[in-house]
């Protein structure tokens, strides 16, 4: 290990950094524009300039340099200092002075550095350029007048979002960042980019001169519009979520966030429930919280346990499934199910249902096979992960499904369970790469159980990582790709039917022929609601969407912005939620509300407050005892041998921006489906 | 002048040419002939590259548009304007100025009737101004397709001007016929026989 000298202390650094990873070794901070250490190298901002020796006798930009045994690297010296300067005087000199009226005032790198590096008055006499601003679509503002071209946007659509969209045209003075001319951004990652720039060139356009990044109130989070489990922070002010950021962790959404999952946050502000509803003379009233608990209370007392039912929706947390799962217990029904998509994934077997390689493990994989899924609408951050290590090669992908570009070359194997079976069989040249490799992987979609016949596509998957060495010794490449945040959750919870119990399919069948009476839905809006026939519906939930719609009651609950709770991502780590504010109006946490219910009907539920029911999660299922943790599955038999149809595996995900109430009520999204989705410039403004 | 057309294709003859090119390069390597097809394309397109040219090139090389835009708006060289018939691209960077290249200039834009950066209006002849052309040791000089005229006076731009108009091709190279970049008073050095 090279040993170099900071500053005049010397510290020994990995081979194959660079000078300014070793300044930052030694606690010395190093100003920089262009350096993002997820992000090739540049060079290209100058901000960076150290002294070293040996070396000619000039700063040299410390992102770009390598570290050699015996260098002595110096960072506030006078050549050092004045070099910055004269950067900083550079950079502004095309800069506009228009901080007051810039929505990256306050968390702005220029700003920030200028501060220390910069002159307070301008020696500039000539006019300053202009650029006309861009059109990146319904998410980024642009105000190119502002960018100092160091080009992190465009690395960071090229290399990690994998859409070879944004460039930098002319040069020099003329130098310009730009889309393809007319088209806009289109990743499901473009938001990443507001993050990434520096100044106030690229900004969030729904943000828009709405509030000061001061004041507003941050919690940190994590996200529940797909099942990753980014971890966020939520940016509030009073009871208004005004944008939600990603937050580190290196093991699941390293430092970026789905557009969806960035942007969908106006839709916490529309369609909400707020008060009690119940139907009267078939339309829905207001009412307050003892009217409708009597109403359903009243609807229980006159059918059989075995005629109520319940169903847990893709956003719900936790607590309050089992606090569901409780209260059907205590009703005396069977009928409870958590896979609204009619998946067919077994509670009892945990590694059918996790993604067992974990998030990280991505990177340790050295084949992928993907079985109907399409990770970069169903988890476009995972996603981002697979490219990434597709890039840096030896690493083959093959997939079964539809045909998508996954912004890396993945061979199309087929489209159904045929295909599988050739895998399986050998007969797919697939098989050999599945052989070769150490370590191999296996990505399933949700979709590819939720079908008649997912039980044998599961145990189909699972026969070819068995056969395959995808699971052995030390690694378990199986990989269940789920959707929804609330899924492993829900199953490690044990929301399926009980002994006898019916399932989503049955329920909603007995639904049709009268034999289920009553259903609960705790947020779940997925299901054909044309379906429930005339069933007593009640809706327990944040949104007025499908659910609500049908409901004969509603119960106004809290959204994952407004509640303590717990998500289990799709690799099975456990996670907490925490509340950027207090539930709208008189809607209360989810848990809350089933606690409250089961006293109505006087069988109150074992517990009066989170803790209590936390303990009562841990009781449930360790691995609830483990937050931030994950605790790994055991191999086991699960699924169902049995015939497989020849449908081909279909895309689920229809439209990456509206999967769940929250992004059908935003505007933003809206907006993206209009300009971005799978029908876009159906109106003819583009193209 | 014409406006942006809507498609582009190489001629077959200039796909041949195209493919040779492109053959040049080891096999995954393709993308090196990005320059020399936007040439290419250049010229077949009377001087100046269409969109649609630009999006042809990447389509050839399986690249995508915008890494192909940014190597055509990088070099001057690529028009991605329509340019007259005779596109006149006069130096005035340092050495040729100290040699009188604004000479060179008053009697350019008096002789053709336009300023630099202009076309005439029947669109024979573009006036442009450029930076060094490397061939400062003949100083003043200008290009015109590709061909150097150097060691220009005001009665050369005069004389080069009228060939033009009057549909002459006139000879390039050096004015006062100096050879091999030797001084205006001669060659000074390896001026004896070869041994
Ligand atoms: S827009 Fe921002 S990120 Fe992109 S080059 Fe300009 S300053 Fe850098
Ligand atoms: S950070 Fe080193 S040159 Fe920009
Ligand atoms: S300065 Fe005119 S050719 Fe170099």
């Amino acid at each position: 290990m090279p040993k170099v000298t900071v500053d005049g202390v010397e510290i020994e650094v990995a081979p194959g950094s660079t000078v300014l990873q070793a300044c930052e070794q030694a606690g010395k901070e190093i100003p920089r524009f262009c350096y993002h250490d997820r992000l090739s190298i540049a060079g290209n901002c100058r901000m960076c300039l150290v002294e070293v020796s040996p070396g000619p006798p000039k700063p040299q930009a410390s992102c770009a340099l390598p570290v050699a045994e015996g260098q002595q690297i110096k960072t506030d010296s006078p050549m050092v200092k004045k070099a910055r300067r004269g950067v900083m005087e550079m950079l502004l000199i095309n800069h506009p002075l228009d901080c007051p009226i810039c929505d990256q005032g306050g968390e702005c790198d220029l700003q920030d550095q200028a501060l220390f590096y910069g002159f307070d008055r301008s020696r500039f006499q000539e006019n300053k350029r202009a650029v006309k601003d861009k059109d990146f679509g319904p998410l980024i503002k642009t105000q190119m007048t502002r960018c100092i071209h160091c080009t992190r946007c465009v690395r960071f659509a090229t290399e990690v979002a994998g859409v070879e969209e944004l460039g930098a045209i002319g040069r020099g003075e003329n130098m310009e960042i730009t889309t393809t001319i007319g088209q806009m951004v289109t990743s499901e990652l473009s938001g990443n980019i507001i993050d990434l720039c520096p100044v106030g060139a690229l900004t969030s356009k729904p943000f828009a001169f709405t509030a000061r990044p001061w004041e507003l109130r941050k919690t940190e989070s994590v996200d529940v519009l797909d099942a990753v489990g980014s971890n966020i922070r939520i940016d509030a002010r009073g009871s208004e979520v005004m944008r939600v950021l990603p937050r580190l962790n290196e093991a699941v959404n390293e430092e970026w966030l789905s557009d969806k999952s960035r942007f969908a946050c106006d839709g916490l502000k529309r369609q909400r429930l707020d008060r009690p509803y119940v139907r009267e003379n078939g339309r829905l009233r207001e009412a307050d919280w003892d009217e409708a608990f009597a109403a359903i209370a009243a609807k229980l007392k006159t059918m059989p346990a075995t005629s109520v039912a319940a169903i847990a929706g893709d956003l719900a947390d936790c607590e309050s499934m089992l606090a569901l799962k409780d209260l059907m217990a205590a009703v005396g029904s069977p009928n409870i199910d958590c896979r609204q998509d009619g998946a067919k994934l077994d509670a009892g077997a945990r590694a059918s249902y996790l993604f067992n390689a974990t998030i990280a493990g991505i990177d340790d994989a050295d084949a992928l096979l993907i079985i109907g899924s399409n990770p970069r609408t169903e988890a476009a951050v995972l996603n981002a992960r697979i490219r990434r290590r597709w890039l840096k090669g030896k690493f083959s992908v093959g997939a079964i499904g539809e045909n998508v570009d996954l912004t890396y070359r993945a061979k199309h194997l087929g489209a159904g369970p045929r295909t599988l079976s050739d895998v399986l069989e050998g007969r797919d040249d697939f098989a050999r790469v599945l052989e070769a490799a150490e370590r191999p992987m296996i990505i399933i979609g949700s979709g590819a159980v939720a079908r008649d016949d997912g039980a044998a596509v599961l145990a189909t998957a699972r026969a070819v990582a068995e056969k395959y060495g995808v699971v052995k010794d030390g690694w378990n490449g199986f990989c269940l790709l789920q959707r929804a945040a609330s899924r492993v959750g829900g199953l490690d919870l044990g929301l399926v039917p009980g002994q006898g119990g019916r399932d989503v399919a049955r329920i909603l069948a007995g639904a049709a022929s009268g034999e289920i009476g009553l259903v609960w839905l705790l947020g779940a809006d997925e299901i054909d609601m044309n379906r429930l026939g005339s069933a007593f519906v009640v809706y327990q939930g944040h949104h007025g969407d499908a659910g609500a719609h049908r409901a004969d009651v509603v119960l106004p609950g809290a959204a994952y912005t407004e509640k303590s709770g717990t998500y289990v991502n799709t690799e099975g780590r456990v996670q907490r939620a925490n509340a950027a504010h207090f539930p709208l109006g008189e809607a209360k946490e989810d848990w809350a509300i089933l606690r409250a219910m089961s006293g109505v009907i006087g069988k109150p539920l074992a517990y009066d407050n989170l803790a209590q029911l936390r303990a009562r999660m841990a009781q449930a299922n360790p691995v609830f005892g483990r937050v931030d943790a994950i605790t790994p599955a055991t191999w086991g038999p699960f699924g169902a041998a049995g015939a497989m149809s020849d449908a081909p595996f279909a895309n689920l995900v229809a439209n990456f921006y509206m999967t769940d109430p929250i992004s059908r009520a935003s505007v933003t999204m809206a907006r993206c489906t209009e300009l971005l989705g799978p029908n876009k410039g159906a109106t003819g403004t583009h193209g | 002048m014409s406006a942006e057309p809507q498609t582009f294709a190489f001629s077959a003859e200039n796909k041949a040419k195209a493919d040779a090119i492109i053959a040049k390069y080891p096999a995954g390597r393709q993308r090196s002939a990005v320059i020399p097809l936007l040439d290419l394309a250049q010229r077949q397109n009377g001087g100046w590259l269409p969109r649609a040219a630009i999006a042809h090139v990447a389509e050839m090389l399986e690249l995508a548009e915008i890494r192909v835009w940014e190597v055509a708006t990088f070099y001057t060289m690529f028009n991605l304007e329509p340019v007259g018939r005779t596109c006149i691209e006069v130096c005035t960077t340092t050495p040729c100025w100290l040699r009188g290249s604004d000479a060179i200039v008053a009697a350019l834009e008096d002789e053709v009737g336009v300023h630099l950066g202009e076309t005439t209006s029947d669109g024979a002849i573009t006036l442009r101004e450029v930076e060094c052309l490397g061939a400062c040791v003949h100083a003043p000089m200008f290009q015109i397709g590709d061909d150097y005229f150097e060691d220009l006076t005001a009665e050369d731009v005069r004389a080069i001007v009228a060939d033009i108009k009057a549909g002459r091709s006139p000879k390039p190279g050096s004015r006062i016929g100096r050879p091999g970049a030797a001084p205006a008073s001669g060659p000074k050095v390896l001026t004896g026989k070869k041994a």
